[in-house]
Parts: C-alpha cells; structure tokens; sequence
C-alpha cells in the first residue's frame, strides 16, 4: 500500500478550480455577488478567504474579526496578515460586551460554555454582517473537525456555504500553500484560542495528521474498526475516534421534526436548496 | 469522404426550470447550426437539472408536438438533428429519465434510462422508473443508439447497441465529479473517459459523450465530453468544468477502414454469447 500521507495529497490546482467555481456559482445563483468570513487568525478561514477573494474579487470579501478580551493578540496579528495579503475590507468586531454579561450571570460556567457562547456570539457578527454587507456567510470547518464534532454547534458550524468540508486538515494545509495562505499561518500549531496555550493536538490528543490517516481509512476507504487496526492504528486510538464521530452525527444535521403527517420536512419534502435556480 | 459535425452542448442548467433550459436549448442550437453543425448532443436531463428529487413530477414531459418544450425543439430539428435529455412522464404517468432523438420534426426514438444509481450519493431509483428496453434506430447518420450515464458504467447496454447495428454510441451524462487526490483529474472523469474508449476500441465505433458542468448544492458536474473514433482516438474533448459548444468532424468512412483492419464485428459471435447467457441465466 502507497504510504497513507501520500494518498491524501491532492492536486491544489483542481481542488481550487472546484472550490472557486462553487463559491462563485452558488452565490450568484443566490441573487448575491458577496461574502462575510470571521477571520481567527488560523489556516483555516485563511484558506476561506482566499478562495472566496478569487471566487468575487477582494472588495466582495468582508472579513470579520472577533477578539473576546482573552484572545490572544497573536490571531488578531495572523488574521491582519491576511487582510493585507488578500487586500479585503475588514471590520473588527469585540464580542467581550455581547458574551459578559452571560458570563457574569453563569459565574460558574466552564471553559467549553464560554468557548461554545463566544464562538455563538461570533455567529450572531457574522449573520447581523450577512444582512449588512449582502454577503453570505462562509464557512471554515474542514473534514476532521466536522467528522470529529470539534466545533460548536450553531456557532463556528454555522454557514451558508462550506468550501473546506470535504478536505482534511492536512489537505487544508496544502491548499493553503498554493493559494498563498503566509506561510507563519500555515505553519503555526492550530488553536480554537480559548485560553492561553491551547492548541488542537493538545486538547484533542492526537496529530492531525494521524487522525486524517485514521479517518481516510474509515470513512472514504470503508475500512472497518479491525482493518484499521491492521493497518497500524492503536485500537485504542481508533475506538475513541469511531465514538467521536458517531457521537457528533448531530451537529451534521438540521434538527430533526418528528413524522405526523404524509409529507414532513426532512422526510418526504425533497428539494436541493438550488431548486429553481 | 461522408463528414457527420457532431457538437456537445456541455451546458449548465437552471434546477427544475424547463423553460430558462428550453431558451438556452435553442440559443445553442442558433449557434451550432450557424457554426455547421448536424447533430447536436446535450446532457442527461438537460431541460430540467439532475437533481430533481421532488420535482419530478413538476418538470416531467411528454416528447410531442403537444408539449409546448418540444413542439420547439422539434421545429429545431429540422435545421439540425437533436439528441435532449428530459423527465418523460409515460401515459401511465410512470417517470423516466429519458433520452430523445429529433430530426427532422419527428421523434426518431426515445430511450428510458435502464440503469438508475440508487446508491452511495445517488437516489434515482426512488423518483424515477427503470426503462426496459435497449435498441438502436436509423439515423440520417447511420444507425445509432443512446444510452444515459449509469447506462454505459454497465457493459452490456453498449454492447447491445453494437450487436442491434449501431455504428454510433450516443452517451448523455449528469456525472457528479468526485474523488480527488493528486492527479489531474477526478476519479468519476477518468473513469468515464476511459469506458468510452474502451467502448470506442471494443466495438470499432464512433462514441460520443456530453456531459453537464456548474453546481447543484455541492455536487460539481465536470464537463469533459468526448468523442472517439472508431481506433479509440481521441477526436474532441471539451474543456472541463466550464459550458461549451465543442464540435467534432467525424469521417464515418472510418468504420470501413478499421473495420477491414480489424474485424471484430465480423468475428463476434451473437449466437454463442446467447447460448452462453442463456445458461447463466438459467442457473440463477
């Protein structure tokens, strides 16, 4: 077998012909010529917003960033780098006022309630600017934190159109690359910044670049739990990533309606969201 | 030298709006025809989008002169001759994915879809009927037969056109592109390259192919159409992704040539294959 790493590189010119017809074809065909991106400062609304600038041109781009209090001056510096390399008009927006006052009433509320209440509040900028700017909302999720769940539900999930969720983390690397994401952006360690020092990997506890592998094998190769385990994943490692995935199913999916009648939303109402255009 | 123009209409389409694709039907039939074109191919369901779920019933036709849509194309096609991609809703009100040839005014022969992927991605076999028949029919070409994507991913319905005389292979696709990795073109696009001109080689015939390009929700159709001669030369290719009007000459005296060269018509033997299958067939 072709080693694993080597089997999920991409061609980048392809993938960003499709990702750039998309974005362009299906915001068009919405009536609309714009898009809004929150910016973090990470590689992957980085790749967002390059494909979306060739998809519309920059002054169609509006990128949004979202500092609370804690983050790190380092993202706002990051994402500032990709401001003035794709050249797109910006808006920089404090969630610190929207998401305080929450805070200040759930005094005792953990680390993932105000990670999951700022990423929801930076969902709030970015369709109040949807409304503003006549843009769509793009989404940054890849294939590994969709797979994963690692993201909130209604909050960085939320988008109108997702040009990476088909593409693993380290395919996400290598578009970069070839769309001229910097390269400090690329190479830096991802981080959701919630708090000082986090990181994916650490959080998570594993590389992403071993979880693609795993995920590869899993989901787009069918391989089952013992063949994975065959082919070199610790089966510790790979049960803990099938429980991750199957127990995420439901941030992949709109809210489910319960049946009554003979034709239910969801069900039995089957229409492309391009239907009629 | 008897030179057929084929063109490919590699068009995209609006999803489940016949009338905006009826328009765009005929501005490229205007430019074909200006351009000398004789037989112009458009994609599988080419007057309402592929995925039509729920709008089946809403976009299905009826291939006569009665219908407002073909009572168009059929005046069309007496300038030029058509092969168009509908939802045919039979007297029954049983839905197909349908394939029509117009030349002349007439509806020179209709095929139903035979193969309906219901699978993986694909849900046609929950909205539409399996038609039940294969057969060739005479052109002002030569004889020639269609078939609609999932179609010719089996072998046998090309084969069935070789053997009931068609000299012409006909292939109309809404092929959603997918699996990339590092090489220069999807997978679904490679394979379906590659088939036509296994088909080309096989049966020493000239195969056409039009696919559809642009977005329905997050599924790319890639484009790419084809056609082969009867060697299994590449003679066009349209670019991919990208709507198109791509012409071909094609010289049909290339059958006589490499058919002398290579008898495999002549050679095949319909009777044994009959037999044989008739065996198989028995010991399921």
């Amino acid at each position: 077998m072709t080693n694993l790493s080597d089997r999920l590189r991409i061609n980048a010119d392809l993938a960003r012909k499709i990702l750039v017809s998309f974005l362009r074809d299906e915001i068009t065909r919405a009536g609309l010529s714009r898009a809004v991106i929150g910016l973090s400062g990470g590689i992957d609304s980085a790749l967002s917003c390059a494909l979306a600038v060739e998809a519309l041109g920059a002054q169609n781009v509006l990128a949004v960033r979202m500092p609370y209090k804690t983050s790190s001056p380092q993202s706002m510096a990051d994402a500032q780098l990709v401001i003035e390399k794709f050249n797109v008009p910006n808006l920089v927006v404090e969630i610190t006022p929207m998401v305080d006052p929450l805070f200040d009433h759930f005094p005792d509320a953990d680390g993932k309630r105000r990670g999951n209440a700022m990423a929801r509040a930076r969902m709030i900028v970015l369709y109040d600017q949807s409304s503003a700017f006549n843009g769509l909302v793009i989404g940054t999720g890849n294939k590994t934190e969709i797979l994963l769940g690692y993201s909130t539900i209604f909050g960085d999930a939320a988008s109108a159109l997702n040009p990476l969720g088909d593409l693993y983390k380290t395919q996400v690397r290598q578009l970069a690359a070839a769309v001229g994401v910097p390269q400090s952006i690329i190479d830096k360690p991802p981080t959701a910044d919630l708090w000082a020092g986090q990181t994916d990997e650490g959080e998570l506890g594993f590389t992403y670049e071993r979880v693609d592998q795993l995920l590869y094998l899993i989901v787009d190769q069918r391989y089952s739990r013992d063949e994975a385990v065959a082919a070199g994943f610790e089966p510790s490692f790979v049960d803990r990533v099938l429980a991750a995935v199957r127990r995420n199913q439901f941030k992949r999916m709109p809210p489910i309606v319960a049946k009554l009648s003979n034709r239910t939303v969801g069900y039995d109402f089957l229409y492309l969201r391009d239907w009629g255009t | 030298m008897t030179t057929l123009t084929l063109g490919l209409a590699q068009i995209k389409t609006k999803l489940g709006d016949v009338r905006a694709n009826l328009d765009k039907h005929l501005a490229y039939i205007e430019q074909a025809a200006a351009q000398g074109v004789q037989l112009l191919i458009f994609p599988e369901l080419s007057l309402t989008g592929y995925v039509l779920q729920d709008l089946v019933p809403v976009v299905a036709l009826r291939p006569t002169a009665d219908d407002p849509a073909f009572a168009k194309l059929l005046d069309a096609s007496r300038r030029i001759d058509l092969m168009i991609g509908f939802a045919h809703e039979d007297t029954r009100h049983r839905f197909f994915i349908a394939a029509a040839y117009l030349s002349q005014g007439r509806v020179l022969h209709v095929h139903h879809k035979v193969y309906l992927p219901t699978y993986g991605m694909f849900d046609e076999g929950r909205f539409f009927a399996p038609g039940d028949s294969i057969r060739a029919f005479d052109t002002p070409w030569g004889r020639a037969g269609m078939l609609i994507c999932e179609d010719f991913w089996h072998a046998s319905p090309p084969y069935l056109l070789w053997l009931d005389g068609a000299d012409i292979l006909l292939m109309q696709s809404a092929s959603p592109g997918r699996g990339l990795d590092d090489r220069e073109q999807l997978d679904s696009s490679r394979w379906v390259e590659h088939v036509n001109q296994a088909y080309a080689s096989l049966f020493t015939n000239f195969v056409a192919h039009t696919n559809k390009v642009g977005f329905e929700d997050g599924l790319n159709f890639w484009g790419g159409s084809t056609v082969f001669d009867p060697n299994g030369e590449l003679i066009a290719r349209a670019p991919h992704f990208e709507e198109s009007l791509t012409l071909a000459a094609i010289d049909l005296d290339q059958l006589h040539r490499t058919r002398a060269r290579l008898p495999i018509l002549r050679d095949e033997r319909t009777a044994l294959t009959l037999r044989e299958l008739s065996r198989i067939a028995q010991k399921d």
